[in-house]
């Protein structure tokens, strides 16, 4: 049960990345990246994290892309123009990202030792336990992230704000 | 689990159907009480001919819908255009899934009277809520018009600021009761009938207001219905929708009342509690129990739905920058005052147990 579900949702969820590249229109891009973000809280609920997952459809699939969607549509931005690109990417660009993905996978091999395993619907962590952790062994870095959003409202803000 | 996997679909599959069906004839009886409720504020009789009190009215308007030309006109970009109603109407069904509407009733194990009942049931009603914006922003932006387009952003624009106001006030009742599930949130609320319900005994009324406020906001009913403004915006979003395409729309509406309306009762007047508590002595029979928690639970939705027909009836409309400074400069601030006095009540205040 828990397997077909996570092939369903690990396949839309590769299939809306590939669509979000693939894509012309801006609007269906976005669209595909709000498949994306649902098919990844889906995943969350499956390794046990439900309060991410819920976190995840509220803030990223909701709040966030309902604000990309909102700019694509006030702009009313039409459809992309095909070029052949630059020579670079050719040059440099497909290597490059070949060249990454290598290492990546050379990096993830090699230490698959180290890391813990996650079984599908086995783990439950409820609210309760995540706010626990949260507030008390990582505490510090949660306040800091907390700090760094304000100062980057006031900075937009500022960036905003029309000169008198 | 896998042993009895298929009597669990089986079971769960029913439980979906029944609960869709009674919820499209509430809503179908929601339009007409509507119709009925603003005739008499209006000092006229509402629908009154088609079958005893007009009873039969829902019926033939969605005969009339059903039956009329599906019109899409040229210019629309089709695929997002067919897409809205369907996201907005789905996620307006879906969204009623995680409530329960009675006690704790088990046969054969499954809950009967809830269809999923799981740890995080507000929280995926916020995020269905939040899911079905898309629905009408897709439906304006696709439509091709101007109208429908100036409707869409106002209403993108006004849900995402209220969510906020929504998503604050509820915090002050999940932090009396602890639980994100709604079962739970009930049953903390069931111990001294109204005196323990969360708006009265919890001294959660401040919360109660902004989430109701927030609430018509999130649902684009007057006197929050901006988007569809008939002076301003002939019909805002669905402007350019027809027939059945247009009923979705309009389904999905009186979804989402009805749905805010049972987490209305949920969260702050104790579900299917009764208001008597212990005053009255329980009934023996478990069937008694049963009927008894799902009329109490009715009663109070239908009163939600009454006091949303009676705002509708009785409350001109915001202008655009009121709605805005009213959302972020008072709705949000009292939203978190609410919470700082709840946390340290229950921080101060001795446990009552």
């Amino acid at each position: 049960m828990h397997l077909a579900l996570f092939i369903i949702f690990a396949g839309l969820c590769v299939a809306g990345a590939l669509n979000l590249l693939l894509q012309r229109h801006p609007i269906n891009s976005a669209l595909s990246l709000i498949v994306v973000m649902s098919s990844l809280a889906v995943l969350y609920l499956l390794l046990g994290a439900e309060f991410l997952a819920a976190a995840q459809v509220i803030v990223y699939s909701g709040a966030i892309m309902v604000l990309f969607t909102f700019v694509i549509m006030l702009l009313n931005a039409g459809r992309e123009e095909r070029t052949h690109g630059s020579k670079l990417a050719y040059i440099a660009g497909f290597p490059g990202a070949a060249a990454l993905l290598g290492l990546l996978t050379y990096v993830f091999l090699s230490h698959r030792s180290e890391f813990g395993q996650a079984r599908l619907g086995e783990y439950l962590a409820t609210t309760g336990d995540l706010s626990q952790v949260l507030f008390t062994t990582l505490l510090l870095p949660f306040e800091v992230t907390s700090i760094l959003i304000l100062i980057a409202i006031l900075g937009a803000v500022a960036l905003a704000r029309k000169e008198h | 689990m896998d042993t009895n996997l298929i009597p669990f679909l089986l079971i769960n599959l029913a439980k979906v159907i029944v609960v869709v069906v009674i919820f499209l004839m509430s809503v179908a009886y929601t339009v007409l009480l509507e119709r009925k409720l603003v005739g008499r504020i209006q000092n006229r009789w509402g629908p009154s001919r088609v079958g005893p009190f007009g009873m039969l009215q829902p019926l033939v308007d969605g005969a009339k819908l059903f039956l009329k030309e599906d019109l899409i006109p040229e210019a629309v970009y089709r695929p997002l255009y067919i897409l809205a109603p369907i996201i907005a109407l789905g996620c307006s069904l879906m969204s009623i899934s995680v409530v329960p509407f009675g006690s704790d009733v088990k046969w054969h194990g499954v809950q009967l009277f809830q269809i999923s009942d799981n740890n995080i049931g507000l929280l995926i009603i916020l995020g269905i809520t939040s899911i079905g914006v898309y629905g009408i922003a897709l439906s304006g932006w696709s439509s091709n018009n101007k109208y429908s387009l100036l409707g869409a952003l106002r209403a993108s624009a006004q849900i995402i600021s209220y969510e906020l106001a929504l998503g604050l006030s509820l915090v002050g009742v999940v932090l009396r009761s602890g639980s994100l599930n709604l079962r739970h949130i009930v049953d903390v609320q069931a111990t001294h009938g109204l005196l323990s319900w969360n708006f009265f005994g919890g001294f959660q009324f401040i919360a109660f207001f902004i989430y109701l406020m927030a609430a018509y906001a999130e649902t684009n009913r007057s006197p929050f219905d901006l988007p569809e403004a008939e002076s301003e915006l002939t019909a805002g979003y669905h402007t350019e929708y027809s027939s059945m395409k247009f009923a979705m729309f309009f389904m999905a509406e009186y979804g989402n009342m009805i749905t805010v309306g049972c987490v209305a009762t949920l969260l702050f007047f104790g579900g299917w509690t009764t208001p008597f508590g212990n005053l009255l002595p329980e009934p023996h029979s478990q069937i008694l129990v049963a009927l008894l928690s799902i009329f109490w639970f009715v009663i109070k939705v239908f009163g939600f739905l009454f006091l949303y027909i009676w705002v509708r009836g009785t409350l001109p409309r915001f202008r655009y920058d009121q709605l805005m400074g009213f959302g972020w400069k008072f709705l949000v601030p009292v939203a978190v005052a609410n919470i700082v006095v709840t946390s340290f009540c229950i921080g101060l205040l001795p446990p009552a147990q």
